[in-house]
């Protein structure tokens, strides 16, 4: 247990002789796990064996080479990455389950090779085939009805089917590019970051409130974007056809770059949506008006017009602001309301007009999800604390409690943690793990808190009764 | 007749172990009572039928569900198919209300019923026959749900004992403006009156995704007014389950010889319109089909192509969805793969070589099937979009390109970019402007077609080289360029035919 990295080589595995392996696992874990104490072992010597190799490790370190570089991402794999609280959180359990054995991952080599269908029997085997495979991120896809190696020895492909995989939400900030003024594309900074605090307050929120949901967990996405896993087990079960009816219920700005207006909703207002508006009015006029500033731009401020109802009102909208160039965007938001009091236009609707100015809210607010992530089962997503392989960032999960305080850059980059380890200074207590060592340790922490929630409301509650009915009989 | 529970033994053959007991017990066969003009299907038919009937009832059955079938992929509005399936529904499937005082209610009722079940297990076989029928019945019961008389619609409702739980008195106070903010689009005043539903939000997803119902801590309250959707989710929920009974009762079928033709031979009938799009039929002879020759095609292109086209061409990018749409559309005219990766390679003339073999070519591979899945290679990739895939899936977001233009698009855009591919005339726009308000998408699109090709349409018609049945609605991209393609190129196609006739 103590080397099982060196033993066998990337070839092997390509050439399917791993898979024999695998299924050898595969008989003594169905056997291991009626008994409770042999499979824990493995999983507590892990951290051991990596702690133990720690005195001689910082000589190997020296200079630290970029995020996709082998020996950083072996390092990152073998001390720093969460394997155990990966393994329960899929897992559900202590002792492995079909629930993480069936579970599909998705590896993408450096290069650029892209393998599907791995699964793993044991938290140790996952880790075991990473850190042979060294891959720059891996996904999580769903649990399937048999091992996803065996797909191919099923005697009707309709028996291969996903069964359940965490509801996924995927916000990216290029999907912001026609109204974020301070970055574009794959560039962002802590001002557009605040739509991404926005988008999180707002499906967290309806998420809880309206399905109930509890064990949500976000985690950032490495470079500009977010992730959301609903884990809860009802949740996971959910068809595709619940999946879309979630999508459709939280998917407000639509349309295409020709579309015109994005926002077109029923009046009166949804309590989903009067509710979303309550939470994002104080972020428009903080976040948008006065630090995006959008409408500053002649061509930006004429589409502000096209989303106005009312062409008298816009005539002299358009008159004012020609004529003092450099309008600040509050200010152009204020001389609607305040042309409109003054009677600019004779044939105004004030009703069409306020409705007119919520969806600009909506628009300019409101979470711009990538909804084809949420709607399927089968849809695979990057896995926590992978390392963005172009930021060198680790995936992190976001403190929905702290949630205005993240900032996308500070999260950590691996070449950072690994120098965290070398300059650590602390007591080397016993059984410590590398990742306690560095600015790593408040997101695993709060990783582990979140599993175990998890992991205390799946405990089959037939089982607890057998025992409370067994302790009223004694 | 007709087994959806394994273990019950055929009625015919059960045996009565105490013939004493024989005149306590109820009859094997029950004469079936049709109470009400709709059924759940709940219970299978168990009188004799002659197998003329056993046929004909089901034949009639499907032409209704094909019907339907083609409405749908037409895009027809509600009304509009309503108004389309009347006189189909009078003659195949008559079912009327029991304040008609029909003479024939039992009749018609029992032959709904019977065929129903005949084409349960017609279609029960596959996963894909079990989803298309259950698609097929449901827009049939919703229908005949929508035109039942409001009493007798609530009495069939009420006899379903659904288990809908009321929401009582005091939690509609605690959340009473919620609730009136979704009855509020109806006339004010009502809400009062108006009863809620408390479900889990699982059993009306539809309501769900349109935002039609308040949630809270995952119960949906759904006001009384939508009960006929959570009737009609309901139907298809059983609906789903019945027929993977039946696919597992369906191989003791086997030894009955005389009904697994008739069956079989209905669900081959089943064909969908757009489901499998045959490339061969597609490909158009005598095309130059190639990379370099695209431009030169792409007037040929609907709208909604053209338009990706213009983009790419604009922009040397396309987003995924919009890339994925094109390539196929492209495999669809009978661009092989080489050319389309040629095509992509020099139209996304602003990355490098290597950019473009990491992060593009593997999609093209994919949709023409080169790599990927099993399936997807035994299948030779995905088949090319039809208008309905374009029109109902994955609507265009932020920044993307595909759809379609007549829906995606607003009045503005789409005018304009009409404008720009060279339709001027005011009258063509002015009716695309109506279709699209009237969201008869195919109708836009179809009344650009017989605009551009008026000329060609005439001749053919004049002339009789094409039949009518070859002039009918466009309901996919690959039709559309295919026919005005040929029209286009009339005359030359003529005269290579008589060429080689001649050569013959």
């Amino acid at each position: 247990m103590a080397e099982p990295v060196a033993l066998p080589t990337t070839t092997d595995c390509v050439n399917g002789e791993e898979k024999k392996e695998v299924k050898l696992e595969d008989l003594f874990g169905d056997v291991d796990s009626d008994d409770e104490f042999p499979s824990l072992r493995p999983k507590q010597q892990t951290p051991q064996s990596s702690s133990s190799d720690a005195p001689s490790s910082p000589t190997e370190i020296g200079p630290i080479g970029k995020a996709s570089d082998p020996e950083v991402l072996r390092m990152f794999y073998q001390r720093l990455f969460p394997w155990r609280h990966l393994f329960q959180w899929l897992n559900h359990a202590p002792t492995p389950t079909n629930d993480f054995a069936h579970r599909e991952f998705a590896l993408t080599l450096r290069s650029d090779a892209y393998l599907r269908y791995r699964s793993f029997p044991t938290s140790d085997l996952l880790r075991k085939e990473i850190l042979q495979l060294l891959p720059v991120r891996f996904e999580i896809g769903p649990v399937y009805t048999t091992n996803p190696r065996d797909r191919k020895q099923m005697k009707n492909s309709s028996a291969f089917k996903p069964l359940a995989k965490e509801l996924c939400f995927d916000i990216d900030l290029t999907d912001y590019d026609d109204i974020r003024t301070c970055c574009d594309q794959a560039n962002i900074c802590i001002k557009c970051w605040s739509f991404m605090t926005m988008a999180i307050k707002v499906i967290d929120v309806a998420l809880r409130e309206d399905f109930g949901f509890k064990h949500i967990m976000w985690v950032y996405s490495g470079r500009r974007g977010a992730h959301a896993w609903v884990c809860d087990k009802k949740t996971r079960a959910m068809d595709d056809q619940k999946r879309r009816a979630i999508a459709g219920y939280l998917e407000v700005v639509r349309g295409g770059a020709q579309g015109g207006k994005k926002v077109n909703v029923r009046r009166p207002l949804h309590p989903h949506l009067s509710r979303s508006l309550d939470i994002l009015a104080p972020h428009f006029q903080s976040d948008i008006l006065s630090i995006q500033d959008p409408w500053a731009l002649d061509d930006r401020s004429e589409h502000l017009l096209s989303l106005l109802p009312d062409s008298g009102l816009n005539a002299s909208l358009r008159a004012k602001w020609n004529s003092s160039p450099g309008r600040a965007s509050a200010q152009k938001w204020a001389d609607i309301d305040a042309l409109a009091k003054s009677g600019a236009s004779k044939s105004l609707d004030a009703k069409a007009l306020l409705e007119a100015k919520q969806d600009i809210v909506l628009e300019y607010t409101y979470p711009r999800l990538d909804i084809e992530v949420s709607k399927k089962l089968n849809h695979l997503l990057k896995s926590p604390f992978v390392v963005h392989p172009g930021t060198g960032r680790v995936c992190v999960p976001i403190d929905t409690r702290k949630l205005e305080n993240f900032d996308p850059l500070a999260v950590p980059t691996v070449q950072q943690l690994l120098s965290e380890i070398d300059e650590w200074k602390g007591e080397e207590g016993k059984g410590m793990q590398d990742w306690e060592k560095t600015s790593l340790k408040p997101y695993v922490d709060y990783f582990r808190t979140f599993v175990l929630a998890l992991m205390k409301d799946e405990k089959d509650p037939r089982v607890k009764r057998e025992r409370d009915e067994d302790s009223m009989e004694f | 007749m007709l087994r959806s529970d394994n273990n019950r033994i055929d009625p015919k053959r059960r045996n009565v172990l105490d013939h004493r007991k024989k005149q306590f017990a109820d009859p094997a066969y029950k004469e079936s009572s049709y109470p009400h003009r709709l059924n759940f299907y709940a219970v299978p038919p168990t009188a004799d039928i002659t197998l003329e009937q056993f046929e004909q009832w089901a034949i009639d059955r499907l032409r209704i569900l094909a019907e339907l079938e083609a409405c749908s992929f037409r895009n027809k509005s509600a009304q509009e198919t309503a108004a389309h399936m009347k006189p189909l529904l009078e003659k195949y499937l008559p079912l009327d209300s029991n304040s008609s005082a029909s003479s024939r209610l039992t009749a018609e009722r029992q032959k709904d019923h019977y065929s129903h079940f005949i084409l349960r297990l017609a279609f029960a076989s596959t996963e894909d026959l079990r989803r298309r029928f259950t698609r097929v019945e449901t827009m049939l019961f919703r229908l005949r749900l929508n035109d039942d008389i409001p009493r007798e619609r609530n009495a069939f409702i009420q006899s379903l004992n659904l288990d809908w739980e009321p929401a009582s008195e005091e939690e509609r106070r605690s959340i009473a403006s919620e609730l009136a903010a979704l009855s509020g689009f109806r006339k004010a005043g009502r809400d009062e009156e108006e009863s809620w539903f408390k479900v889990d939000w699982e059993r009306v997803p539809d309501l769900v995704e349109g935002r039609r119902v308040f949630l809270k801590a995952g119960k949906a309250y759904v006001p009384s007014r939508e009960q006929t959707s959570m009737a009609v989710t309901e139907f298809t929920k059983r609906l789903e389950r019945a027929l993977e009974l039946t696919a597992r009762a369906l191989p003791r079928l086997d030894e009955d010889d005389r009904l697994t033709p008739i069956l079989d031979h209905l669900s081959k009938n089943f064909i969908t319109p757009d489901a499998s799009y045959n490339s061969s039929s597609s490909s158009v002879p005598g095309a130059d089909i190639s990379a370099r020759n695209v431009d030169n095609l792409s007037q040929n292109f609907p709208l909604c192509m053209q338009n990706l086209h213009r983009l790419l061409r604009r922009d040397a990018h396309l987003k995924h969805v919009g890339r994925l749409q094109y390539t196929l559309f492209l495999k669809g005219i009978g661009l092989n793969l080489e050319e389309c990766l040629v095509f992509w390679r020099a139209s996304f003339n602003k990355i490098t070589d290597d950019t473009f073999n990491k992060e593009y070519r593997y999609y093209v591979r994919h949709a023409y099937g080169d790599v990927g899945g099993d399936s997807i290679r035994r299948g030779g990739g995905y088949s090319p979009y039809s208008c309905q895939k374009i029109l109902t899936e994955h609507p265009p977001g932020p920044g993307e390109a595909h759809g379609c233009p007549y829906r995606h698009f607003n009045v503005e855009n789409l005018t304009a970019l009409l404008q720009a591919v060279g339709i001027t005339d005011q009258g063509v726009l002015r009716g695309v402007k109506e279709d699209k308000e009237s969201q008869k998408f195919h109708m836009a699109c179809n009344r650009v077609f017989e605009y551009v090709h008026k000329k060609e349409i005439k001749r053919v018609k004049d002339e009789g080289i094409m039949t009518s049945a070859q002039l009918e609605t466009i309901v996919h991209p690959n039709e559309y360029f295919k026919r005005s393609y040929l029209l286009k190129n009339l005359g030359k196609d003529m005269t290579k035919s008589e060429n080689v006739k001649m050569e013959g």
